[in-house]
């Protein structure tokens, strides 16, 4: 008696993890698909609306935009990487555990969690109004490297905590300075590790437009046969506004009326960004791989 | 040999293969019920791995494949026996303590709950009971709703067996239960095996030969993969009959 | 060189100096750089104290008012104030999307991360994980976009709101789908990092892998998945642009979840350009920028809580 009663019980018990074991696969191939659905609609859409001019720099087209995004990520990353990894090799190599410490931690982690509107009105702020400056890619530039600092400087503390004891006990054997230490053992041996970050970042750059809002405003006007850097035409003027990709899509929602061409050029847009991060991601990937495999799988 | 007893386990030309590597070489031999089982030899040598076919705990280990058979009670485990009912009826207790991140309740809790035990009462009972009968009871009646974190290894260990009775196994299968323990803790969970074994049959992989003359009934001797020699543990400690068990026992390897 | 070799000496003497030059030079910078950041959130922490506070300091109105009064009237200028600066629709209007963002994803998302942790572990490093990460990276104007150009229509079409697709639930979905990878990634870590150990006593005891995950795993993950939720949470209600795309900018009480309303994110991202600096409706903008700033060092807070107590059960 006793055994019939366990048999069924058991029986209702495998009925029960057959069905949720069911129910888990199908949720989870749902968002795999869905998602893989969602990059696939807006590639595939900006593609189908594209029209040659959307290729010219010109209002019909985005290469001003796409130029000011990869302007504004690059001249951010000029400002962030130093900044982060130095951090990063503070947190990893010259501060002791305790309060201090713990409180810089907190910092990094709120710094992270803060809403990229609120950075983007402090940049406003801070590098427009207190300046009295015009919006302009520098105050974009900027605020968009509050908001990849604390991933570079975690990613950096990371890669240096987790190199091998020996590395740098080798190095400080041979009577390597501290600083000889770290910046020809410790950074060369991490420098894929940080590199990977450093992409992620750039990558969350392309994207960010609510911190641009206010900074780097959503215009531009570049003159592409002007090179005097201090012209506010020239395209290499990093004082001058300079609307991005994701700020060009922002607009265009309201621009229905002026411009028919707008759906078109937000699809467009859309799915530039989404191949750009696209790539990033596997370019990241591969840094990654590439760390392995050197190493072996050691590290 | 003996044939007063029952046996619980019927093992015939057992062969077990990781991948391409042979971990067990056709293994033949009978466990009987209530006595002690000891399983002994040097590391490697496929003592555990043998433990875990009993309650097809290698099921859950990629790459595994078995051939031979092995019946409890005539039945054979693999063929006629879902998994999850062989494991409530042959349950295991670990080399590392392994009370889950609940109070010591809810670890005792835990069989009778998934078996579809939910009256307070008759939990409470059963939990009691089988903190009664791991010899654990006195020791936390009074923390019964804290964390099971808390307890030393050795209470965690007699913890852990606890929680088996709870489930009413008919074999417990002990994988070195007392290697990660102090010296008291492993005096009192080997007289709680040789209490236990006059309602349960009990299989004990050890590395410790002291241990196995100490409580089992009967001793297997396994090396490399190999059956070597199964007799009464009297026997086998004092006249074994293979030189390489005698070389293992009197500690010229391993 | 050669002066070098006559006089060895004072030559390594003078790059020892050197080195020790060298070395406090580095250090110094490197200090600097980690004091850095302290004082870059320190500072954003000041200058919004400063800026969210003066809507009660130098226009007068009440923490109260601002929080609990649906009376959005601000002047925008710098010279009049007296208006209203009831910021209560934003707020319940942040709560509300986030809140059923919230309910929508949190269980897909764990069975998302319990399908690639423990179900299909192989799958999971392989597909899921890159597929997570490439949606995290998706901009989130893009995710808006699609909100905008395919669900708020989906939605119109769907139910015939009054108002048009723009609505909470519209709102509500976009960040569900925009919070889904991180609770999954988050989860999935912790039901990982939970010790096989209470897998092998349990799968050991004959449970089923169902029985193990719900009575084992998961509560032994709990932390780690609220953690998760939280970290959902606060990306939930920074995030703007998406949701301003969506949400119908409606300054009301949404009626129900098919009804437009308009949160604190949108407000600041469509009205702060507008606004005379210094005014009251700019001041009261500050103020909910200050209020998203609070939020999320509080989500900060709830975090280290949450694994303080962890750390301290498990010591």
């Amino acid at each position: 008696m006793h055994n019939s009663a366990m048999k069924k019980r058991i029986a209702k018990a495998k009925a029960v993890d057959s069905v949720m074991t069911k129910l888990f696969y199908l949720i989870g191939s749902f968002f795999l698909v869905f998602l893989l659905v969602l990059a696939g609609y807006i590639i595939v859409k900006g593609i189908l609306g594209f029209y040659p001019e959307l290729l010219t720099f010109s209002s019909k087209g985005i290469g001003n935009q796409f130029f000011n995004t990869i302007y504004l990520v690059f001249l951010s990353l000029v400002i962030s990487v130093p900044l982060g990894v130095a951090a990063g090799i503070y947190m990893a190599e010259y501060s002791r555990d305790g309060k201090f410490l713990t409180f810089l931690r907190i910092c990094i982690e709120s710094l992270s969690s803060l809403p990229s509107i609120v950075v983007g009105l402090f940049g406003y702020l801070v590098f427009i109004l207190l300046t009295g400056a015009k919006w302009n890619l520098m105050a974009g530039a900027l605020a968009v490297s509050i908001l990849s600092l604390p991933l570079i400087t975690t990613t950096t503390e990371d890669a240096i905590r987790s190199l091998p004891k020996g590395f740098k006990e080798g190095s400080m054997a041979l009577g390597a300075t501290k600083w000889r230490t770290i910046s020809k053992v410790l950074l060369p041996a991490c420098l894929p590790r940080i590199a990977t970050g450093v992409i992620l970042a750039a990558g969350r750059g392309f994207g960010e437009a609510a911190a641009l809002l206010y900074t780097a405003g959503q215009s531009t006007i570049i003159n592409w046969s002007n090179w005097d850097v201090t012209s506010s035409t020239c395209p290499l003027n990093p004082f001058r506004p300079g609307e991005t990709l994701s700020l060009h899509i922002w607009a265009m929602r309201t621009e229905g009326s002026l411009n028919p061409n707008a759906p078109a050029i937000a699809n467009f847009s859309a799915a530039v960004l989404v191949i750009m991060v696209l790539a990033f991601s596997l370019l990241a990937r591969i840094t990654a791989r590439r760390i392995s495999k050197k190493s072996g799988g050691q590290i | 040999m003996d044939t007063t007893k029952n046996i619980k386990f019927n093992v015939q030309s057992l062969n077990l293969f990781y991948g391409d590597f042979q971990a067990l070489k056709d293994i033949s031999f009978t466990i009987y019920e209530n006595e002690i089982t000891a399983l002994i030899g040097p590391s490697g040598c496929g003592k555990s791995t043998f433990l875990k076919t009993l309650n097809r705990m290698n099921d859950l280990e990629p790459n595994v494949t078995l051939h031979g058979s092995i019946q409890l009670d005539s039945q054979d485990i693999n063929k006629d026996m879902d998994a999850i009912e062989l494991r409530k009826r042959v349950s295991m207790v670990f080399q590392q303590p392994n009370p889950f991140p609940k109070s010591v309740y809810e670890n005792v809790a835990y069989g009778p709950r998934i078996n579809g035990i939910r009256k307070k009462a008759q939990l409470d009972e059963i939990v009691e009971h089988s903190l009664r009968q791991a010899a654990i009871w006195e020791e936390v009646k009074d923390r019964l709703h804290k964390s099971a974190l808390g307890l030393s290894g050795g209470q965690q260990q007699r913890l852990c067996i606890a929680r088996t009775l709870a489930l009413e196994p008919e074999v417990i299968l002990m994988d070195e239960p007392t290697s990660a323990l102090d010296p008291i803790s492993t005096m009192k969970i080997e007289d709680l095996a040789s209490e236990l074994k006059k309602n349960y049959t009990i299989v004990i992989v050890t590395h410790n030969m002291q241990q196995a003359s100490r409580i089992s009934d009967r001793t297997a001797f396994f090396l490399l993969g190999n059956l070597v020699e199964y007799d009464t543990t009297i026997k086998l400690f004092s006249q074994p009959s293979d030189k390489k068990t005698e070389e293992y026992i009197t500690g010229r390897f391993g | 060189m050669a002066s070098q070799k006559i006089n060895t000496l004072s030559s390594s003497k003078n790059s020892t100096f050197q080195k020790i030059k060298n070395e406090y030079f580095w250090r110094t910078i490197i200090i600097a750089c980690g004091l850095f950041i302290i004082l870059l959130t320190l500072g954003i922490g000041f200058f919004l104290v400063v800026k969210g506070t003066g809507t009660f300091i130098r226009m007068h109105h009440t923490v109260w008012e601002f929080l609990f009064s649906s009376d959005w009237s601000p002047f925008d200028s710098t010279t009049e104030s007296g208006g209203g600066v009831g910021a209560a629709i934003y707020i319940f209007g942040s709560i509300s999307t986030c809140t059923l963002a919230l309910l929508f994803v949190t269980p897909f998302s764990l069975a998302s991360a319990v399908l690639m942790t423990e179900i299909t572990p192989n799958a999971g490093v392989k597909l899921f994980q890159p597929a997570i990460e490439i949606f995290v990276g998706i901009p989130s104007v893009v995710y808006g976009w699609i909100g905008l150009t395919v669900l708020v229509p989906f939605i119109k079409q769907l139910f015939h709101p009054k108002m048009g697709g723009y609505s909470v639930l519209a709102a509500s979905i976009v960040l569900a789908v925009m919070i889904f990878p991180t609770i999954t990634t988050v989860s999935a870590d912790a039901i990982r990092s939970v010790s096989s150990e209470y897998r092998k006593a349990a799968y050991g005891m004959g449970s089923t892998r169902w029985q193990v995950l719900y009575k084992v795993v998961i509560p032994a993950a709990a932390p780690g998945i609220l953690t998760g939720v939280i970290l959902g949470l606060a990306r939930a209600f920074g995030e703007a642009l998406a949701v301003a795309m969506v949400i119908g900018k409606t300054r009301a009480f949404p009626a129900d979840i098919l009804s437009p309303t308009n949160n604190l994110t949108a407000a600041i991202a469509s009205d702060m350009g507008n606004s005379a600096n210094g005014g009251e409706q700019n001041l009261a903008l500050w103020t909910m920028a200050l209020l998203l700033f609070i939020i999320s060092v509080f989500f900060i807070f709830l975090i280290h809580i949450i694994s303080g107590k962890e750390k301290k059960k498990h010591a």
